[in-house]
């Protein structure tokens, strides 16, 4: 995705557009603040391109029929803010179980119930990374900018494809509503860089949608091409039938964490900003880290070295580095707009509590001043 | 030469984990019958099967065949459809799956119309569970969360569908198998929403205890609630609530389709006709 095309649009707008140039033919929704502007811009542009975009009777109807065509071999989406993504949750649960790829794009909003349906915030990392009950690993990908707004939304539908989850990509209202100009790939390039979902060629009478490798996602053929098989939340066994035998459903479930785990290099995407010569390092992710990015400039004028990690694959988090992060700087600043979500899973990777946090839940974004302030003050 | 039931069925995961003398099996065998009779190609063919008994009715069929979330049968079967519209797409639930759990999609499937079938299968219980209340258990009967005998009322999931739009409507029961197999071939024939109520016995979790513990005491009970629509026409008014009619309450073949209304949006979108208005449909509200 070399060659880059100037636009100027919103996050939510680049978004409907990047899932429609990666090949997306299928939308199932509901409206909800601040995400509804998704299902404007695909209602418009699915049909023209000879897909479908349906406005559900409620937001679990709107992620079933998304998950519906994507069972059927289409690339499908549906959108949402906080309360859908909590009512959608038990069919998330059925994507991660019977394998569908299936992208959810969450414009966060504050919560918890109705909270700030208007308003920014970052308190939906932690049920990002389980929104269903039971066992399961969860992709999700969070865009720090306009320009990601698209490219992670492209990137999402090929991952979703890869792994036969549902992948999850996190806006919220800042980024959602931001309407700027962005450098984003050509159509072109997004189109070439499609990877499509493996099939099964052989005998029909030798397919085993399920009996795939341990780290391997399930083979799912497309629906109407001679490859019929049962698709069930229940757990199953190779052919995807029902079934209690008890070495089937150890490895079923052991098979849905390492298919992911097992193949992390895939997923893990971060950035990294002025750290090599820095002594403070600040950790944020989303529309918190353009505020992050400025503090860094204005703080390293005044002569102070500070330097940003952020983020982009928020689940699975980035372990590895955020562990030799943790080895490399004593004073670690973690900066997000909820009370602390992400914070506890940095503490688990670095290994240590000695973390500084700057929090903020009253709907507003951080500015770059609240963030020099903090740093002042605990460094 | 009897009929060759295995051809369409997975044979390898036999037998049903259905008690034995549910009704449910006839109701397979009567599906069956009527996509073979109607020419519908395994490959060309969904089933979308919710939770319960009746959500195992897919997994059995040699077919495209899906398994979901409780109550979610025609959401699911709606993004199917929608993206593969020259396909055979059939929903069966049960009734706590498409009245309580699920009706408002029932609802908002009728209501749109789109070419789906809804084979409900009614046996007045949650049978899979043990026996709880459903909102078609009939008043005064026990179950197992209201033991001193059930106080809610009633739905008639027919009445519901015919309201809310379903171009066809019929009900069944699973004591005439091969009307039901008519029915069910009328109802995928037909182009729209076809919501087919089948009532069926449940005699170990609803009879048990409702003195018609054996499948033969409530199929008789399920007869003596029901009779064919030309007869329940000639009763008085007051007695008409206390049956339930049988065949095709329901047949319009005028209905705009969902998936024909949703080309329309296309061409709009392509440029092949013009917006959209009032004048392009026969009812205006």
């Amino acid at each position: 995705m070399s060659e880059l095309r100037e636009v100027i649009s919103s996050g939510n707008d680049l978004a409907a557009r990047a899932a429609v140039d990666a090949g997306c033919m299928f939308f199932g929704g509901y409206p909800l603040t601040p995400s509804s502007e998704i299902m404007h811009t695909v209602s418009d542009l699915l049909p023209t391109v000879g897909g479908a975009a349906i406005q559900m009777e409620d937001e679990i109807g709107g992620v079933a029929a998304a998950i519906g065509a994507a069972m059927s071999g289409v690339r499908s989406l549906t959108a949402t803010s906080g309360p859908g993504m909590s009512l959608k949750a038990e069919n998330l649960g059925l994507g991660q179980m019977a394998e569908t790829p299936v992208v959810v794009i969450n414009v966060m909003r504050g919560g918890p119930s109705t909270g700030l349906p208007t308003r920014v915030a970052q308190g939906d990392i932690a049920q990002a990374k389980n929104p269903s009950h039971g066992d399961y690993k969860s992709i999700t990908l969070c865009a720090g900018n306009l320009a990601e707004c698209y490219t992670e939304t492209v990137r999402a539908f090929n991952l979703a494809d890869r792994f036969m989850q549902p992948v999850i990509v996190l806006l919220d209202e800042t980024i959602g509503h931001m309407h700027a100009k962005a450098m984003i790939p050509t159509a072109e390039a997004v189109k070439a860089g499609i990877k499509p979902r493996k099939v099964f060629e052989g005998d029909p009478a030798d397919y085993k949608p399920y009996g795939v490798e341990q780290d391997e996602p399930a083979v799912l053929n497309p629906m109407f091409t001679g490859y019929r098989y049962h698709y069930t939340g229940l757990h199953h066994d190779a052919d995807g039938f029902p079934t209690e035998e008890i070495e089937t459903c150890r490895k079923l479930i052991d098979r849905l964490f390492n298919k992911v785990d097992a193949h992390k290099e895939e997923l893990e995407l971060n950035e990294e900003y002025m750290i090599d010569d820095a002594d403070i390092l600040l950790v944020g992710y989303g529309s918190a880290s353009l505020a992050i990015k400025e503090a860094v400039n204005a703080l390293r004028a005044e002569g102070i070295k500070v330097g940003m990690f952020r983020p982009i694959t928020l689940w699975p988090s980035p372990e590895k580095r955020l562990h030799e992060l943790g080895q490399k700087f004593d004073k670690v600043l973690s900066v997000e707009l909820n009370q602390g979500q992400y914070l506890e899973e940095i503490q688990r990777c670095m290994g240590r509590l000695d973390i500084e946090k700057l929090t903020k839940t009253n709907g507003r974004p951080f500015s770059p001043a609240d963030i020099i302030e903090k740093v002042k003050e605990v460094f | 030469m009897a009929f060759n039931y295995d051809q369409y069925l997975r044979v390898n995961k036999m037998p049903t984990l259905w008690c034995w003398g549910c009704g449910d099996g006839v109701i397979l065998k009567a599906f069956i019958r009527a996509i073979d009779k109607l020419g519908i190609k395994k490959d060309d063919l969904c089933i979308v099967a919710g939770i319960g008994c009746s959500g195992r009715f897919s997994s059995y069929v040699d077919a495209n065949t899906v398994h979901t979330t409780h109550g979610r049968t025609i959401a699911f079967a709606t993004g199917i459809k929608l993206a593969n519209p020259d396909k055979t797409v059939v929903c069966v639930a049960g009734d706590g799956d498409a009245l309580a759990i699920g009706g408002n999609h029932t609802i908002h499937g009728c209501r749109r119309n789109i070419d789906i079938t809804l084979i409900l299968i009614n046996n007045f219980i949650y049978g899979l569970t043990n026996s709880q209340t459903s909102p078609t258990t009939p008043r005064g009967f026990w179950t197992v969360s209201q033991k001193v005998g059930n106080v809610d009322p009633t739905f008639n999931g027919c009445k519901l569908a015919e309201a809310a739009g379903a171009s066809f409507v019929a009900r069944e029961t699973v004591t005439a198998p091969k009307k039901l197999e008519k029915v069910i071939r009328e109802a995928i024939k037909h182009k729209g929403f076809s919501f087919v109520e089948t009532l069926s016995n449940c005699h170990i979790n609803l009879g048990r205890k409702n003195k018609m513990g054996s499948a033969m005491a409530n199929l008789d009970w399920i007869d003596s609630i029901s009779m064919p629509k030309k007869k329940w026409d000639e009763l008085p008014d007051e007695e008409k609530q206390n049956y339930l009619p049988t065949g095709v309450l329901k047949h319009d073949d005028s209905a705009l389709e969902y998936c024909d209304a949703y080309q329309m949006v296309k061409d709009a979108h392509q440029g092949k006709r013009g917006k959209i208005t009032q004048d392009d449909f026969a009812k205006k509200i």
